[in-house]
């Protein structure tokens, strides 16, 4: 700085100069002025200014006045002339007592790999020992219910069946028609080429029953049902209706968990069957279309499809159904505080239910396959 | 009047047929501390809504440095706003930034401030209200004490003319509420701030009121204006008295 003479003005009319070791202020110095002057006048602190001079700033913003203490910092704890103005001088003084208790929050400590991959082991054994924990929790709830069954709250399993039951039907028709035409195009396309088309309805209605009606209605289950469990318990947490539950003695997985599990067990797999039915109307309106009559799009599936794929394909959505509202209670009972977590929760348990419905189906082919199913 | 800050004429305000108030006129000068007072459910945080432009008016107009604010939009709609702050009743603070980012959020909407800049002046913000140790913490790490002072904190980041503080001290304990009402007389002195306070705390009223107006559920509209410590001593409407002697209504419950 020595010798150097600069001088910046601010749009609005506060002006900045620099001349030997001074860096001088004048005019007013509001938010925008002291937005404008920033970067410059950090700059000039730090080049090295042994003092500022703010006796011509005629009014002063808490901004401004922050500006001028961060520029005396910078540059070592220089001294200011405050301003002559006396609303000024006090706002600088409150401004800079104010940020001088307030001092920068230290960086994150660096966390290296080793205690990294440390930290993630412990998270996952413990993440897995609260599940046990809940899923241990979730079988003495049933357990009890099994000794006294009238203590199920009828009214609230019927609710939680409408939910996630009636109210998905129109979603589960409308996709299943869609997949329906889709497999049945899908297919027809490369198998007409070896004169195969009419293997359609077999492949289509095997792939439905067995295995796609209920991983889609698992899906579907998953994004509506599971989410809404999730955020609804959630935020029960977070506004302590949980904790006033316990409190008046009532066994919260008994009174929230176990009706939502045992309603999205029960409309799995009437979810699974709409599905099904209405994937086999959809590929029925393609063959339809390939030229090939109903009657003949029949006589495939009773040929091909048996009553036992129907009923492996609903005793696994039955299984999905299960973990699903497993997977969305215990999300939400193990939700933080605040917003953010309701929404972590909600996203935690779609994510962990398809997961865990692929993992279960992947365990059903090899379970079936080695039943000759 | 020149240092007139807000100006309040006929206001009325309804939701659906439902009349919550009506004919209020009042104006608020510029560097007092205005009290808006009155019992549960006579349209305290619907006044305060109104005045802020958050919901508009079934009639008459409020004017806030001029401008109202329900009428106003765009880039002239902004500039008022940079004007004024809320603090609202529960902090609103947003539940994934920390304090010291929570406070930046204005001013990195309204100025053209650097970051380091903006962290600075909102750890003075912080330090201002007496949370300039909390600065790294999250909302949902502090009291309801320390939610409400960053509230503060967060409203004063653009040195607001007006700062609109609903239900301060709602929910607190005796000595932080004391603690907030020597923070609100303390800032309107020094910074010159114009404050309009929502509360039904009458401790809070005696302590930081200048001025303040009574809002009356069954009247539907203002029932008294004036110092809340003359109307505590000299009000002769029936419920204005009620309101400030709580000794008498629960003598008569």
């Amino acid at each position: 700085m020595q010798g150097d003479e600069d001088q910046a003005t601010a749009d609005q009319g506060a002006v900045m100069e620099s001349a030997e070791d001074t860096l001088r202020f004048s005019g007013p110095l509001g938010t925008a002025e002291a937005a404008s002057l920033w970067p410059r006048a950090m700059e000039a602190a730090r080049r090295g200014v042994r003092s500022i001079d703010a006796r011509g700033v005629v009014s002063l913003s808490g901004t401004g006045a922050v500006l001028l203490a961060e520029v005396a910092r910078h540059a070592g704890d220089a001294p200011i002339e405050p301003p002559g103005e006396h609303s000024a001088a006090e706002t600088l003084k409150r401004m800079s007592d104010a940020l001088a208790a307030a001092p920068a929050p230290p960086p994150p400590p660096r966390v290296g790999l080793v205690t990294r991959t440390g930290q993630l082991a412990i998270g996952t054994v413990k993440q897995c020992q609260t599940r046990v924990g809940f899923l241990g929790e979730v079988m003495l709830g049933w357990a009890g219910l099994l000794a006294r069954p009238w203590r199920l709250r009828i009214s609230e399993l019927f609710r939680h069946l409408d939910e996630a039951g009636t109210r998905g039907f129109a979603l589960c028709i409308l996709l299943g028609t869609l997949i329906g035409v889709i497999l049945a195009f899908q297919s027809a396309i490369p198998m007409r080429k070896f004169g195969a088309e009419t293997f359609v309805p077999q492949l289509v209605g095997i792939s439905l029953v067995r295995e796609l009606g209920p991983l889609i209605a698992a899906i579907v289950l998953a994004g509506r049902t599971a989410s809404a469990y999730a955020a609804e318990l959630g935020t029960m947490k977070v506004n302590e209706e949980i904790d006033a539950l316990s409190v008046m003695g009532i066994d919260p997985v008994a009174w929230l968990v176990l009706p939502r599990i045992l309603a999205a067990g029960l409309v799995m797999p009437v979810l699974a069957l709409v599905m099904d039915l209405t994937g086999l109307v959809g590929m029925g309106f393609v063959m339809q279309g390939l030229g090939i009559p109903p009657s003949m799009v029949m006589n495939s599936l009773q040929d091909w499809v048996s009553v036992g794929d129907l009923w492996g394909g609903l005793f696994k959505a039955l299984i999905f159904g299960l973990t699903i509202g497993l997977i969305g209670c215990r999300s939400g009972l193990k939700t933080g505080g605040g917003p953010r977590a309701v929404g972590d929760a909600a996203t935690s348990a779609v994510v962990g239910s398809l997961v865990a419905v692929v993992v279960l189906d992947g365990l059903f082919a090899i379970i079936f396959f080695r039943l000759g199913w | 009047m020149a240092d007139n800050v807000i100006e309040v004429e006929k206001l009325a305000a309804r939701f659906g047929s439902r009349t919550v108030f009506q004919d209020v006129t009042f104006e608020v000068r510029r560097g007092e501390v205005f009290v808006i007072l009155g019992g549960s459910g006579c349209g305290k945080s619907t006044l305060l809504k109104l005045l802020i432009g958050l919901i508009p008016p079934a009639e008459g107009e409020a004017r806030v440095l001029g401008n109202p604010l329900n009428r106003l939009h765009g880039r002239p709609r902004q500039q008022a706003l940079a004007r004024i702050g809320v603090m609202w009743q529960q902090g609103a603070l947003l539940g994934s930034l920390n304090l010291m980012q929570n406070v930046a959020v204005p001013l990195e909407q309204h100025t053209k401030l650097p970051r380091e800049a903006r962290e600075a002046v909102a750890r003075a913000r912080l330090g201002l209200v007496g949370l300039g140790d909390a600065a790294t913490r999250l909302p949902a790490e502090i009291s309801g004490g320390m939610l409400k002072r960053a509230g503060i904190a967060r409203a004063m980041a653009l040195d607001p003319e007006i700062l609109f503080l609903d239900e301060p001290s709602a929910g607190l304990d005796p000595i932080t509420s004391a603690g907030l009402d020597d923070l609100i007389t303390t800032l309107a002195r020094e910074t010159g701030t114009t404050f309009v306070v929502v509360t039904h705390e009458l401790q809070s009223i005696l302590a930081i009121g200048d001025r303040c107006i009574m809002l009356d559920k069954d009247a539907k509209g203002m029932i008294a204006e004036g110092n809340p410590r003359e109307l505590r001593d000299n009000a002769t409407h029936p419920k204005v008295r009620a309101f400030f002697r709580r000794e008498v209504l629960e003598q008569k419950a």
